[in-house]
């Protein structure tokens, strides 16, 4: 595999030493676009150095928040800080981000060379020395031209597009395209990327791979990344946090394990896990006790009779069980998906009109004939519990909201 | 059989083609025509393309000679190159801020624009008479060429060609630093290549061709462009030559006819280096 990365120019100098504090401050950020609220007040930390990704539905306003961190967009309230300076009243270019586009957004009359060179010469050359022909006679523009060609050149070389710089975009490959876009932004040394989606148009295989490299490349080069996806695997694997974001509003920010195994709301745990985690109505009955589609479950604490409730389980939350007892759900199974190591259960239950969906060690398919009864047991440190509003029910509401073991 | 029936439709093509292609371009052959003719064979009964006796050294330098035929040319390339440039210089930026910028008013702005592109410029004549002569500026290059700078066409051409540009293109442009300007001549107008050259070719061919306004406000030889320069000749000088005549006027279309010929090949090339994508 080529080399992605160059190595001089990386690390900010011991002058810059205090960025290490902040990478984005995102507070209050609000915008409509007419009548339409599209981001509700979003406020967000991004560490420097941190790989944080917006996970969020279509629609929800991801690349609206992207575009105002960016400057593209003015938010109607709130102010964003890059590296710990408000940067609302900044131009794009003057806020050190750079922005890989969904699109990639080459200039298509430009060579891959030209795309590339175009953020360093307008940055390091004046008005007048960028201007055709007469340019290149003035003092210094031979030079500093020189000097540009030759970062791009050890950019496309990192990024192993060397030999497509006299291309134009029309004549490359999606994958081909997705690598000039980076390295247009790369060739800036922004302190923070931005990635709205880079990968959406690449063909699955691609896209793993592709995955790794944008890994390695924010491994290497040890700058804030704000990466956009709706994709949930992307999501899981490159993230050092996620932030879901749900109807214009943050739903939570936190680490891809804090975000599956304890969703701070019942839309997260939808959107996060394939196949998507199990939600059954619950209502609590009495002394600590749940009653879950035909079945009783135990709780630790006692929840308000009558409050409707909804408990989540993800499929590898479920193990087979030979009888019903405590904390089991008992339906007729429907079918079963092999996949080599696991299998998936579909397995009805009474008052869901979906199936339940298990992951079961592939041992369990002997015992597995279609539509006979099945008893799963809901492992109880795992089970999830929100309200009828969605918030996941927590210990801080004073309720506790795991199941009872089983022995006590 | 098949083969025979592409032949047949083809040809049948072709007729209609070439039928209504000679029809058109029959009175410029004609042209052509009288103008290597010597006056004797002008008007003989019987039609001929070439003449019997060869007499286009005389026509041509009489053309040449006897008018300041050169003059008129120069000044028609003058005349249209500025107009061209100006009108692009004025209607890329409006095109661009009617097409990509949000602000108060784009919309009754466009209105406007397309309201001007309904009155034809007869109608104004008048008024811009009175007003190049308020500002001193009749019978000179700039009362050929002012009134023509702001071109609505040029403007809704371009706003429409724009609108199709993604806005990431910009956004991604805005954030390499580029000005708002420099958008606009690095960026927009390069990927709006052939309407640019649509229009060129539309304004060049207008005001090359145009009678009625410099016949209105220019009268000496030294400021007059191609076709005015013609009509002056033909009263003045030719009388019923028409040999020289038309030799003249061969000589005022031909560069416009090796101008659309050399701008086609580019036009084409845009046009397909936009679709291959
Ligand atoms: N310039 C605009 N004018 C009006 N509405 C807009 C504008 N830009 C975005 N919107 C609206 O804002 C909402 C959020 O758009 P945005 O592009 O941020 O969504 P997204 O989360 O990036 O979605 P996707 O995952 O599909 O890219 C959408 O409903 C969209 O219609
Ligand atoms: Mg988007």
């Amino acid at each position: 595999m080529e080399q992605w990365f160059y190595n001089d120019n990386l690390g900010r100098g011991p002058d810059n030493e205090e960025i290490l504090l902040a990478g984005v401050s995102i507070r209050g950020v609000s915008k409509s676009f007419g009548s339409a609220n599209i981001l509700n007040g979003i406020s967000l930390d991004i560490c420097d150095g941190e790989f944080l990704t917006l996970l969020g539905p279509s629609g929800c306003g991801k690349s609206t928040l992207l575009r105002i961190i960016a400057g593209l967009e003015r938010q109607d309230c709130g102010t964003i800080e890059v590296a710990g300076n408000k940067v609302d009243h900044l131009r794009p270019k003057r806020r050190d981000v750079a922005m890989v586009f969904q699109s990639y957004a080459l200039y298509p009359h430009l060579t891959v060379s030209e795309n590339m060179a175009l953020p360093l010469r307008m940055g390091r050359l004046s008005a007048w020395r960028r201007l055709p022909v007469i340019g290149a006679l003035l003092p210094g523009a031979r030079s500093v031209s020189a000097e540009i060609k030759t970062e791009v050149a050890r950019t496309a070389k990192a990024l192993g597009i060397d030999h497509l710089l006299a291309r134009k975009p029309g004549q490359l490959s999606g994958g081909q395209r997705q690598r000039v876009a980076v390295g247009r932004a790369m060739v800036r040394h922004p302190a923070v990327f931005l990635m709205d989606e880079p990968l959406s148009n690449l063909d699955a295989k691609l896209r793993v791979q592709m995955r790794g490299e944008i890994k390695e490349l924010h491994r290497r080069l040890g700058v804030t990344f704000i990466y956009v996806t709706h994709d949930q695997t992307e999501a899981m694997t490159m993230s050092d946090r996620i932030a879901v974001m749900l109807d214009g509003q943050l739903a939570q920010a936190a680490s891809p394990q804090q975000i599956y195994a304890s969703p701070a709301d019942r839309r997260v745990a939808e959107l996060i896990g394939a196949p998507k985690i199990n939600l059954l109505e619950a209502a609590p009955r009495g002394e600590g006790l749940l009653a879950v589609a035909g079945s009783t479950l135990a709780l630790d604490s006692k929840l308000d009779d009558g409050n409707s409730v909804t408990l989540g389980i993800r499929p590898e939350s479920l193990q087979f069980a030979e009888r019903a007892g405590l904390n089991t759900l008992t339906g007729r199974l429907r079918y079963v998906e092999h996949l080599g190591t696991d299998l998936f259960a579909h397995v009805d239950v009474p008052g869901s009109s979906e199936p339940l969906v298990a992951r079961l060690p592939v041992e369990f398919a002997s015992n597995l004939q279609s539509d006979q009864t099945v008893h799963l047991r809901v492992r109880r440190e795992q089970a999830l519990l929100f309200s009828a509003d969605g918030r996941r029910l927590s210990e801080s509401d004073g309720q506790f909201t795991q199941l009872r073991s089983c022995a006590g | 059989m098949n083969l025979s029936m592409k032949i047949m439709a083809g040809s049948v093509r072709h007729a209609i083609l070439l039928a209504t292609g000679t029809l058109v371009l029959l009175p410029f052959l004609w042209m052509v025509s009288l103008s290597l003719k010597p006056p004797a064979e002008l008007f003989s009964s019987s039609f001929k393309l070439l003449p019997e006796h060869w007499f286009a050294v005389e026509n041509y330098t009489k053309a040449l000679t006897a008018a300041p035929l050169p003059r008129f040319m120069l000044n028609g390339v003058i005349v249209c190159a500025a107009i061209l440039l100006l009108q692009i210089i004025v209607c890329a930026p409006a095109a661009y801020a009617l097409a990509k910028i949000r602000f108060a008013g784009r919309e009754v702005i466009f209105g406007i624009v397309l309201i001007g592109l309904l009155i034809p410029h007869q109608v104004l004549a008048l008024p811009l008479f009175i007003l190049c002569y308020w500002l001193g500026i009749l019978n000179t290059y700039a009362a050929l060429i002012v009134p023509f700078v702001v071109s609505p066409f040029g403007i809704f051409l371009l706003r429409q060609f724009f609108m199709s540009i993604p806005d990431d293109i910009i956004h991604a442009a805005r954030l390499d630093g580029l000005s708002e300007l420099s958008i606009v001549w690095r960026i927009m107008l390069p990927m709006s290549l052939p309407a640019v050259i649509a229009f060129s070719i539309v304004s060049v061919v207008g005001h090359w061709n145009d009678l009625f306004w410099p016949l209105l406000v220019v009268h000496s030889q030294g400021f007059m462009p191609p076709s005015l320069g013609i009509v002056t000749f033909a009263n003045a000088e030719a009388g019923n030559d028409y040999g020289p005549l038309m030799a003249g006027a061969t000589l005022v279309v031909a560069p416009l006819v090796i101008c659309f010929f050399a701008a086609q090949r580019w036009f084409i090339e845009g046009l397909t280096a936009g679709s291959v994508k």
